[in-house]
Parts: C-alpha cells; structure tokens; sequence
C-alpha cells in the first residue's frame, strides 16, 4: 500500500476510539490482506508498537497477513450452515479448485489456488442463516449453495473444469 | 447543520412518502433479499419504470422477516390493502408494473394483504380495503402467531429515509423524553418495564443505567453491542438494516437518562450493509439536530461513533470488547471493575453497554409507558424477543414473540416443523454458549430462567433446527471446535481444556473411543464450566453437556463395547 493512501486511511480516524481496528479494517478491505511492510508503516506513523499491531493483527480472524488471489471466496461456518452441509460444500470446492487446506496455528483458514486466482477463506457466520449454506465471492453473497451449484457460480469468476 | 428539530413537519413528510397518492413499490432490501436477488428485481422495476414513463413511486424497504419467501415486494395502490408479493423474480417485474399501472396487483405472486398496519408507537398506517381473494396477514402461519414489537417497521418502512421513521411515531420517545422527562423518570420507567438484556445474559437494563449513572465522575458512556457473534443469530444485523433510527433513539434516550455525550456502536465488519445504512442514518439524524450540540433544544449534547470489530467471538465480554474498542485484542479480564465502575469501561470512563434489541426496546417503552410495555410476555421476562429460527426448520426467517412463548409454538405452528418433511430431534438455543433442548422438552417456555433449567441459554436469539439426520455428536464438536478456536489462551481450563475435550470427540467420531471417554468429557465439561476465567470458559461445554443428557444414546453408539 503506498504511503498517501495509509495516511489517507489513518485521517478518517480522529478519535483513539475504534481507531487501530478501524484503521486495519481498511487497509484488510482494500487490499485484501495487511502487507508486513503497510503495518511497519502504521506502526511508525500512529506510534503503536509493531509487536502490538501484530497480536491484533492474529488475534481476529477478520485480518489476513498471507496475500490473496484475485478472488476471495469464504465459505461460512456458522451453525445454520454447518447443520445445512456447508463441509460438504468446503469440501466440493476444495475439489473444484484443487486445493487442500487446514487450518493453520493462529486458527485462521485461508488456501490459495497455484494460479493465484481463488482464495478459499472460511468465516464465522454472515448472519445470513436463512438460506444457508452460504458463501460470499469478493462481497457478494451466494445462498443455498450445494456442490451441484458451485460450478456455475464458480465460472462467473473465471473458472474452467478441467 | 444542526436545524430546530421538526418532528410533524418531518412525519407529513413521510407520511407522503408511505402513502404517495400514487401506486408504490417498495422492495424488501436487507442483506438477505438482496442476496436472493432483491436488488435485481429493484433495478428492472426502476428501468421499467423510467422507460415507460408510469407514475409508480418505487422505494426500498428493510426486511420483514419471511426469509423463505424472499425476495419480498410490497404493492400499495391508494385505498387498497398493501400487498405483500413473494419469491418475485426479475422476471415478474414487468407483470408487476402492468398490474399497478390498472390498478392491481399479480395475484399468483401475492402472499398477503395488510389493510392497516400498527406501528405500536401511536401510528396506525390505513392502507385500504379490497383484494379479498388475497390472505389476510394475520392467516398466514408464519405471522398470526407473532406479536410485532421491535420488528414494528421492518419491511414496511425506507431504512434510509428518516422521514419514513417519523411517520410512524419515530423519535416521538426521544422528544419526549428530553423535553418532559427528568433522567430519573426514564430510568424509573424502564425499570418499572421489567425489560431484561438481550444480548443473552438477561441483567435488568434500568438497574445497569442506573449503576452507571450513579458511578463517580461526570462523564459516561453508552456503548452498543452489535458484535453478534452467536453463529446462526442475525436478529440484530436485520433491525439494523431495517430500522437503524430505533437504535439510534434508543441511545439518545439512554445517553440522556445516563448522562453520556458519547456514544458507541460496536459493529462486527461482516455486517457492511447494516454499517452503511447506521452511517446515513446518524448523518440524517445530525442533520435534523436529533445528534449533536442542543439536541431537540434541550440543552443536552450527544453523538454516536461507529467501531468496527474484526471478527472474534469472545468481544461480545464486556471487558474484551472494550479491550477491542482501545485497540488491544480481545481478550477479558476479570471482573470487578466492571464496565460501569471508574477504572472498568471504556478509557476507564464508566460505560453502560447494551445490546441492539435492549436499546432498540427503549423508544416503545419511553412512548406506551412502562405499565404497557410490562403486560406483554411473562413473569420477570417483559415484553418481545426476536429469534431467527433456522437450521432444518420448514419455514425459516426471523420471528418475533412474546417472551413465554413454548418452543413447540416457535418451531411447529410458525415454523411448520422440519424441512422436506423431517422430524424435528432438537434445536440448539444461545448459539455456543448454549445447549440443545430434545423436542420432549418443547413445552419449554422461552424464558431466560426456563431455558438455563433445561442446561441452555437464551443468549443474543439464535434458534437453530436439528432433524432426525442431524448426528448429535458432531453438533457438540461443531460448538467446541468453533469454542477452542475462539478462545482467547488466557485461561488454561478454557485454552486447554477445550481442545481437550475437542480430541475426546475426534476420538469418538472416529470410532477410537472408549466408556472411559465419556466420562472423562463429562468431568471435562463440570471443570471447564467451574473454573474458566470468563463467559465464554464458563458456557463453552454446554453444548457437550446437553448433548451428554439428552442424546447419550448416540455417544454410547459410537463408543466400542
């Protein structure tokens, strides 16, 4: 991220209140993960220790410090969808995009396809229970998902069977 | 700008909008319709319009909860019923607009007639009378059984139209009570409610402003908890996004009764919609000096700041989600202090939090009165709860109920049972904190009391449906599995224990495990529960524990003989 648009960022936050999250919220939205060297940058410029930025950083799961590929695809976990065959759906698109992930120490999810052009992300819950299982492609929301479907979403952004 | 606030000017304004003389078609625009392709439809009805130059006002609307039916339409043509119309498609957009254009609506596509609507706060919309072929909304089984409280305009008003938020009673709670009301009428008044937390905990909300009121030192401040976090709950994101000035008149009230120049709404950031439309609504409400300095010419002075979360479970803890608002992670301390003692809240400034729904009962108490609002529910549990009800339930959307309602009413007369024909096994309350109830216990009345007695919790309102294919043993290592990953390591019975208890359930699933097992997780279960350091610890083997009590049949299956 270039200096302007960080220090651009960190104007919209005239109050130390929701101010750190708020800041790292924006830099994780535009560019899709916190880059080392952004948060080096940050840390100077707000006077926050790098070391403090980093537990933030790993401790929600909303940040990423592992680049993305060109579309974010997040599957969600939450209990409407688990009950309504979300692993199922993990698992057909694992397959799809032949990747294969676990979750890693800090308990976050995240595979990048060897083209880099899908990451595969898992959340919490959208809150969108009602016609789960749910996934969302770059924040756009894709309900009642199940393997059959996911091909067809999937070619929306690109995708090919093999 | 800060005006003189105009609250009849503003709801002869609305009201114009609501009722345009005109025909109208206002589509039902949360989250979810429009992921079913709500705004698709919006955009054809809105390019129709435009193109053939018909005289129909088009709007949008928040969502009123159906969401099996979405997307949703509302058809209001002068002196007839509004009509709610279900599953429309792009496709059915031209149908519509022809429809409206003679003077009616598409029959095939209507799901029920509301002659009248009542908005609870002192406003009753007429709409009309005729479409008599077309179901009355009180015949429909999803909604006859529900009492529409807080849910009062979703669906029916422009969430991003302040004017339509007047019209029907909107801020009239806040007018009053600064300008008639001393902050120990208001306290009193919602004390005298009986309204309880709705985040789950059920603390009694007078007693927590009072509390913070009276703590030392003059400034206070009010915070709103709308981190929903409870995996399959999302009550909260829909009033937000359907009626964002209910929560912001609710905070006025509080922060005035309180004494707070400052509030906060703590906002998860997987919710953008619902923090676009709270951002335009505190932007239209400074606008009309309902925020700001002499807020409606009452000498007070208050405004509300927007944090957003980042995704971690355990910030709905008081302590913790202060610890997130100052920039720290999330992690609780114990209490005392509490939040609303000096030294306790945010930047150590004594702070009242509340979640969406408790701030969102406040302007319906403040307007009907405390006695009013104490008759509706039961003993020690006043007034409505929304629940979203999903899972493997037929009819899911989101269901608002007196509090005493029977399990058996929420999940079989409203929600028509299990889905594709299933048999319901249980339901799952309070999200990971809570526990699953067997459908033996469905006469339960969902209470705060009530349902801790059956092992679980009311917690923020999610009500998620198991059937008869729903493996029990799984659900509970679903909940610890999602527990050991938001637990925040400070605790070794909560960090430990439950990635232990997390292996013991691998173990049975995988058909490695042993009688010896079980009893080792049960006495897991008792240690976490007695000795984690805070509410998640303390609440995160409920789900093991319930399941153990009502479902040992299918442990006992998986454990070699």
């Amino acid at each position: 991220m270039e200096e302007k648009t960080l220090e651009e960022i960190i104007a919209r936050y005239d109050s130390p209140t929701g101010k750190v999250l708020g800041i790292l919220g924006d830099i994780q939205r535009s560019e899709g993960y916190i880059p080392r060297e952004t948060l080096e940058m940050l840390s100077v410029k707000i006077d926050v220790r790098i070391s403090q930025l980093y537990s933030i950083v790993t401790f929600y799961s909303f940040f990423s410090l592992k680049p993305v590929g060109e579309h974010v695809i997040t599957i969600c976990m939450g209990t409407a969808c688990h009950v309504r065959g979300a692993v199922g759906v993990l698992d057909a698109l694992e397959s799809l995009l032949d990747i294969h992930g676990d979750t890693t120490e800090d308990g976050k999810f995240s595979v990048t396809t060897k083209d880099n052009k899908f990451t595969v992300e898992i959340a919490r819950c959208f809150g969108a229970c009602s016609m789960a299982p749910v996934l969302q492609i770059d924040g756009t929301l894709y309900g009642y998902a199940n393997p059959d479907t996911l091909p067809a979403i999937l070619e929306q952004y690109g995708w090919r069977a093999a | 700008m800060t005006g003189v606030f105009d609250r009849a000017a503003g709801e002869v304004a609305g009201q114009k909008k609501i009722l345009p003389g005109k025909p109208r078609i206002a589509v039902g625009l949360a989250t979810c319709g429009i992921a079913v392709g709500g705004e698709k439809v919006y955009e054809r009805l809105q390019e129709i319009i435009k193109k053939t130059g018909v005289d129909i006002s088009l709007a949008k609307t928040g969502c009123i909860g159906y969401c099996r039916e979405e997307p949703l339409v509302n058809i209001t043509i002068p002196g007839k019923p509004l009509v709610i119309l279900h599953k429309v498609t792009e496709e059915d957009a031209e149908g519509i607009v022809e429809a409206v254009k003679k003077g009616t609506v598409p029959y095939k596509k209507a799901l029920c007639r509301v002659p009248s609507w009542d908005h609870v706060t002192g406003t009753v919309i007429t709409y009309g009378n005729g479409f008599d072929e077309i179901p009355l909304y009180a015949d429909i089984p999803f909604f006859k059984h529900q009492k529409k409280v807080i849910l009062r305009n979703a669906g029916f008003i422009n969430p991003e139209d302040i004017d339509e938020y007047l019209a029907v009673g909107g801020y009239a709670a806040a007018e009053q009570a600064l300008t008639r009301m001393d902050s120990e009428t208001i306290i009193s008044e919602v004390e005298k409610s009986g309204l309880r937390g709705r985040g789950g905990a059920g603390f009694p909300t007078g007693m927590k402003w009072r509390i913070t009121r009276d703590a030392p030192g003059a400034a206070k401040y009010i915070i709103c908890n709308a981190d929903e976090g409870d995996p399959g709950a999302y009550m909260n994101r829909n009033e937000m996004e359907s009626d964002p000035h209910m929560l912001i008149e609710g905070m006025i009230i509080g922060a005035y009764a309180i004494g707070a120049k400052e509030g906060l709404i703590y906002i998860r950031a997987e919710y953008p919609l619902a923090i676009r439309r709270l951002v335009h609504a505190i932007g239209e409400a400074r606008a009309l000096g309902l925020l700001g300095k002499d807020i409606i010419g009452a000498g007070f002075d208050f405004d509300i700041r927007i944090a957003t979360g980042a995704g971690a479970f355990v910030c709905g803890e008081s302590t913790a989600l202060v610890a997130s608002i100052e920039g720290r992670t999330g992690r609780p301390h114990p209490r005392p202090p509490r939040l609303t003692d000096p030294g306790g809240g945010l930047w150590g400034i004594p702070s009242d939090l509340n979640n969406v729904e408790t701030w969102c009962n406040i302007p319906v108490i403040i307007r009907n009165g405390s006695g009013w609002y104490a008759k509706i529910g039961a003993e020690k549990n006043a007034g409505t709860k929304v629940f979203s009800l999903v899972g493997k339930v037929d009819r899911v959307g989101l269901v608002e109920v007196p509090l005493g309602t029977s399990l058996n009413t929420i999940v079989c007369d409203i929600g028509n049972g299990g889905a594709q024909g299933k048999k319901v096994k249980a339901v799952q309350t309070g999200g990971p904190s809570g526990g699953c109830i067997p459908v033996r216990l469905f006469d339960t009345p969902v209470n705060y009391e009530s349902l801790n007695a059956v092992g679980s919790i009311m917690g923020s309102g999610g009500i998620v449906v198991m059937d008869e294919d729903t493996d029990m043993v799984d659900i509970a290592r679903y909940f610890i599995n999602f527990a050991t990953g938001e637990s925040c390591g400070k605790c070794v019975p909560c960090r430990e224990g439950l990635r232990h208890t997390l292996i013991l359930l691998n173990r049975l699933i995988a058909r490695k495990g042993t009688a010896k097992d079980l009893e080792t997780l049960a006495l897991l279960a008792d240690t976490i529960k007695n000795t984690s350091l805070c509410g998640l610890g303390q609440s995160a083997p409920n789900p093991v524990l319930t399941t153990l009590a009502y479902f040992r049949e299918e442990y006992d299956a998986l454990v070699k003989p």
